[in-house]
């Protein structure tokens, strides 16, 4: 956090106050990088006081003087002298002009420095759990590819891993944002994006769509479990083997529905609670982004359900 | 849509009301779909009786829709901004209500809140297209044509045909955005329209159709606009009028006149190849065949951060005119504030990438548009500074425009602190697309731009008319607006980085709710602001004799359009002045005797009143309109009657209208007798019903 600076402070106390009934959420979910889980979305955190405390160097003079200056020069009742033709002050335009330009020098050079730490393509360490992400509408679908498994609307992480997520949607442009872990990127159909991060303690958190794609957009969040070793282990194996990521369970799921209605359809009781399956085969991910890359013509348009809208469930997509 | 089109009546049919809607499901949301067409339809029919009753369509047509003159389009650009204004206000307020209600679970069966998902969504699109296109264009659009002339000492712009046909393109696109509430529906991927989910496979139906017309329509009309303005302000001012002679206003207005001109093809550009998209099957921006979603935000935010900046420079305008007048002081650093301005017009063509920073590019390239981003905030921190400057040992007085000034400068520096905080990309990873963002643009737009419009809107008004408008009541109105902006949108602010998405229709989060409901409140608030806003126009008209400034210079002024009467005649000068000095009004006040008449009267040139803005109007709205029904008939027809219309006026010899020297010479000697013999009054007594439009010029300055 660097040395002690005022303007800080007063930033961090206001920031705690606003967010004091943020604090404990109801729900059990972290929510918020303001409570983070791990070093990227406290660093994001620390950043975000430090922009607001030096920033408030050139805000400062504008809160306070504004009402000193309608106070003291009042029409109605004016202290100090009247200065009607003075239009110009060298040493003033000096500070007028230098006071922004010295606070965007130190204010740019610490973006450059975060915006290099934070990149979501750096990896936070060597050997980071792979798991891919299929953003559909409205839920997202996570492949753990080493494991053999993938879920719907659930993302465990072992605490002290580095993970790396690979991106891509299956429908429209969605944008993956845990808050209280990491920052959000977009993604896209027939692209890859990736979000690098990892977890410093266990928790629940939860994690979005950020990018409005529709009906079900506000129900499209999902579970994320920063969990031990060991318990991350059990989770993984835990898994039911009843069910399995197929083209036919993939059909379901690529249905405009939410996660409570595409329960409903695979059979399972309908409530929120995240699907575990057990992988069909290896390289799911790569047909699915590279079904959008055909000709329009070829077979591997019509693979996953085709590049077009998906059939019709009882969703919420129809009106 | 899954029936066939008609060749005559295209995709119309009799269930695309929302009165369809209402008869299938009677709730809330249906309710008020029904309740919102009904509004614009009594409305309509209102405002025809009225037109009828009191037998104006004669003047509305003579005076109004068929006059060339800059000033009258100005009136008629902002009387449009602000019944837009109305609508979108009233739509917030229902996009607060729904979110007040809309606390639900992952597993509900039904709907929560207000209305339902895809009408939340048509809210916000429509509330979004609405402020930025027309509201805040056509006001700023209006101010400029109202004012830029008056202050350069140009009898009227330099194309006044062309302003018509501007004018009526934007009210054409206005006009679909407003019969969508009527006919059909409207998009639902915002303001910004983003492909793949406006593309036709995801968004078949007209509502994408509406935007994209509204805005490739109203885009021309403003590109034209800023043609207008540029050539006025290069070719059009008065002798002497050097550059660094112009009024501040003149200035933004320049900047402006050039970002429209370089940024409006863009979105021109952009929608032109969703469009190509939608009804011709190109792959611009699918998903599929080798479409680029990604090229979409790229050109469009080549246009829509300029345009941010072409909102905000002429409220910065306003400020600069109001904070030196009611001071009665000098512009303070007025090359500063000209340098400060123009660096603003040119950085903002190099930030637009700040916009999608989560699009994976590297963070190289985040870091470079991330300080770009940074540096367009100092000129814009030197401008506050520079009005602060200017009230610095001036005796101000608290008008109602100088209770937007204040309620500008200390809300536009918070919205100019989470603009810096969002111009890093490390941050904005976190706030992007949250309501952290949302609270951000409002806190820069409503601050900046509606406060600016509205406060140039109270210190001109009285040239516009004749008289002023109430001052406690402009004073209330700022005071809510004030109000309304903090109680709404700073808890805004703690939803987003609370992780609260924005345009969601449900969430199920009980913490957020405290701020929902802090706020509805505030949206209340701006509901009785807009109220009381149109209060003050209609209690000043009531009480216009009481409020009459026929001396035409109610504030003191210094810049050259208060030397005219008020309201200003329609040649607005009757010598084109020569201008001595910078605020050369406040220099003749200085050298005394400001109201001396010229010593001879000529003949003056007016353009006359023709009836091609209107017909271009028409024929554009047709074709938007068929083309969004797919009436092909009519789409060729009215894309013929444009070019054909022009054609016409190309071929018939256009005779200017011409005011004798003996009427203006009538006129002119009246007002400069009225000048003399009305009593002046000093900057104390202007509030009261003394003030008659002459000051006591020993008053002035110094």
């Amino acid at each position: 956090m660097g040395s002690f600076h005022p303007g800080r402070i007063v930033a961090g106390l206001c920031l705690a106050m606003m967010t004091a009934g943020a604090a404990h959420a109801s729900s059990g979910m972290e929510q918020s990088f303001l409570q983070p889980m791990g070093p990227v979305a406290e660093e994001q955190f620390s950043h975000l006081l430090r922009v607001v405390g030096i920033t408030m160097v050139v805000i400062l003079p504008v809160l306070i003087g504004v009402p000193f200056i309608l106070w003291r020069y009042r029409y109605a009742k004016p202290k100090g002298d009247y200065t009607p033709e003075w239009e110009f002050s060298k040493a003033l335009e000096w500070a007028l002009w230098g006071v922004p330009v010295v606070v965007v020098l130190v204010l740019a050079s610490w973006l450059w420095y975060s915006t290099e730490k934070l990149d979501p393509y750096r990896a936070q360490g060597p050997d980071p759990l792979q798991v891919q992400v299929i953003g559909l509408d409205w839920k997202w679908v996570f492949i753990y590819p080493e494991e053999g498994i993938a879920t719907v609307n659930e993302l465990a992480v072992p605490v002290g891993r580095p993970v790396e997520l690979t991106l891509t949607t299956d429908t429209v442009m969605q944008s993956l944002l845990i808050s209280s872990l990491t920052g959000q990127i977009y993604a896209m159909p027939g692209m890859t994006t990736k979000l690098n991060f990892s977890a410093s303690r266990t928790g629940v958190a939860e994690g979005e769509n950020t990018q409005f794609n529709g009906d079900g957009f506000g129900l499209q969040k999902f579970t994320v479990r920063a969990l031990e070793p060991a318990d991350y282990a059990a989770w993984a194996a835990g898994g039911s083997s009843e069910l399995t990521l197929d083209e036919a369970t993939y059909a379901i799921l690529r249905r405009q529905s939410a996660l409570a209605d595409a329960r409903e359809e695979l059979g399972l009781e309908r409530n929120a609670q995240p699907v575990m399956m057990t992988l069909g085969r290896q390289g799911i991910f790569d047909q699915i982004v590279a079904k959008y890359h055909g000709r329009g013509d070829g077979k591997r348009h019509a693979d996953w359900g085709g590049t077009g809208l998906p059939a019709e469930g009882t969703g919420g997509g129809e009106k | 849509m899954s029936q066939d089109t008609s060749p005559i009546f295209g995709n119309l049919n009799w269930n695309v009301t929302p009165y369809t809607d209402l008869l299938r499901d009677v709730n809330s949301s249906t309710i008020i779909g029904a309740g919102a067409a009904s509004v614009l339809v009594l409305g309509a029919i209102a405002t025809l009786a009225l037109l009828t009753y009191m037998r104006w369509w004669g003047p509305l047509y003579r005076n109004w829709l068929t006059s060339p003159d800059a000033k009258k389009i100005g009136i008629m650009y902002i009387v449009l901004g602000l019944v837009m204004l109305a609508r979108g206000v009233i739509e917030g307020f229902v996009i607060r209500a729904q979110q007040a209600t809309a606390l639900g679970t992952l597993t509900q069966e039904h709907k929560v809140g207000l209305v339902a998902p895809d009408h939340f969504a048509q809210l916000f699109s429509t509330h979004g297209t609405i402020m930025i296109f027309f509201v805040a264009m056509p006001l700023l659009i209006g101010l400029i044509n109202f004012v830029l002339p008056q202050q350069l000492g140009a009898r009227d712009m330099a194309f006044p045909v062309l302003n018509q046909v501007s004018l009526g393109l934007t009210a054409a696109g206005a006009g679909l955005v407003m019969i969508s509430l009527l006919i059909g529906q409207f998009g639902t991927g915002g303001w910004t329209m983003y492909p793949p989910y406006t593309g036709i496979d995801f968004s078949p139906g007209e509502g994408v159709d509406y935007w994209l017309w509204a805005i490739l329509i109203s885009g021309m009309g403003s590109t034209l606009t800023g043609m207008n303005f540029a050539v006025t302000i290069f070719k059009e001012r008065a002798p002497g009028m050097h550059f660094m002679r112009m009024p501040l206003f003149c200035w933004t207005s320049l900047c402006v006149a050039i970002m429209l001109i370089y940024a409006m093809p863009a979105l021109t550009v952009s929608s032109g190849m969703l469009m190509l998209d939608r009804y011709a099957g190109f792959h611009f921006f699918t998903n599929a065949a080798g479409g680029n979603m990604m090229n979409y935000a790229n050109i469009f935010w080549m246009f829509g951060h300029p345009e941010v900046y072409i909102l905000v420079l002429p409220a910065f305008g306003v400020f600069s005119e109001i904070s030196s007048t009611y001071s009665g002081k000098r512009l303070y650093g007025y090359t500063s504030l000209v340098i400060a301005s123009m660096s603003i017009a040119v950085i903002s063509f190099t930030v637009w990438l700040h916009h999608f920073f989560t699009m994976g590019q590297s963070a190289g390239v985040n870091i470079a548009f991330g300080i770009a981003t940074m540096i367009i905030g100092i000129p814009t921190g030197v401008k506050i500074y520079d009005w602060m400057a200017t009230m610095w040992r001036g005796r101000v007085r608290i008008t109602a425009p100088i209770v937007y000034l204040t309620g500008f400068f200390l809300l536009f520096v918070i919205g100019g602190l989470s603009g810096i905080i969002l111009a890093n990309p490390s941050i904005d990873y976190q706030v992007h697309n949250t309501t952290f963002l949302v609270a951000h643009f409002h806190n820069v737009i409503i601050p900046g731009v509606l406060y600016g419009m509205l406060a140039g809107i109270h210190y001109w008004f009285p040239k516009a008319f004749g008289f002023r408008l109430d001052e406690t009541w402009g004073r209330r109105t700022a005071f809510l607006f004030v109000g309304g902006f903090v109680f709404t949108f700073l808890p805004l602010y703690v939803l987003g980085l609370m992780g609260m998405p924005r345009r969601s229709p449900t969430f199920q989060n009980p913490d957020f709710m405290p701020w929902m409901y802090i706020a509805a409140f505030g949206a209340v608030l701006m509901l009785c602001a807009l109220t009381s806003l149109f209060w003050t126009f209609f209690t000043s008209y009531r009480n216009r004799m009481a409020l009459a400034v026929p001396g035409g210079d109610p504030w003191n002024g210094s810049t050259l359009e208060w030397s005219t009467p008020a309201p200003v005649p329609e040649w607005t000068f009757p010598r084109i002045p020569y201008v001595a000095a910078r605020d050369d009004w406040g220099e003749r006040k200085r050298a005394g005797d400001p109201w001396k008449a010229p010593q001879q009267y000529c003949d003056i040139e007016m353009p006359a009143n023709t009836a091609h803005g209107l017909l271009i109007a028409g024929a554009a709205f047709a074709l938007g309109f068929a083309a969004i029904w797919h009436i092909w008939w009519l789409v060729i027809l009215s894309f013929l009657a444009i070019p054909g219309v022009l054609a016409l006026r190309g071929m018939r010899v256009i005779e200017p209208k011409v005011i004798s020297a003996a009427e203006v010479r009538e006129t002119d000697q009246r007002f400069r007798h009225l000048a003399t013999t009305l009593a002046p009054i000093t900057r104390a007594e202007e509030e009261s019903e003394r003030n008659r439009g002459v000051p006591d010029i020993s008053e002035f300055a110094g």
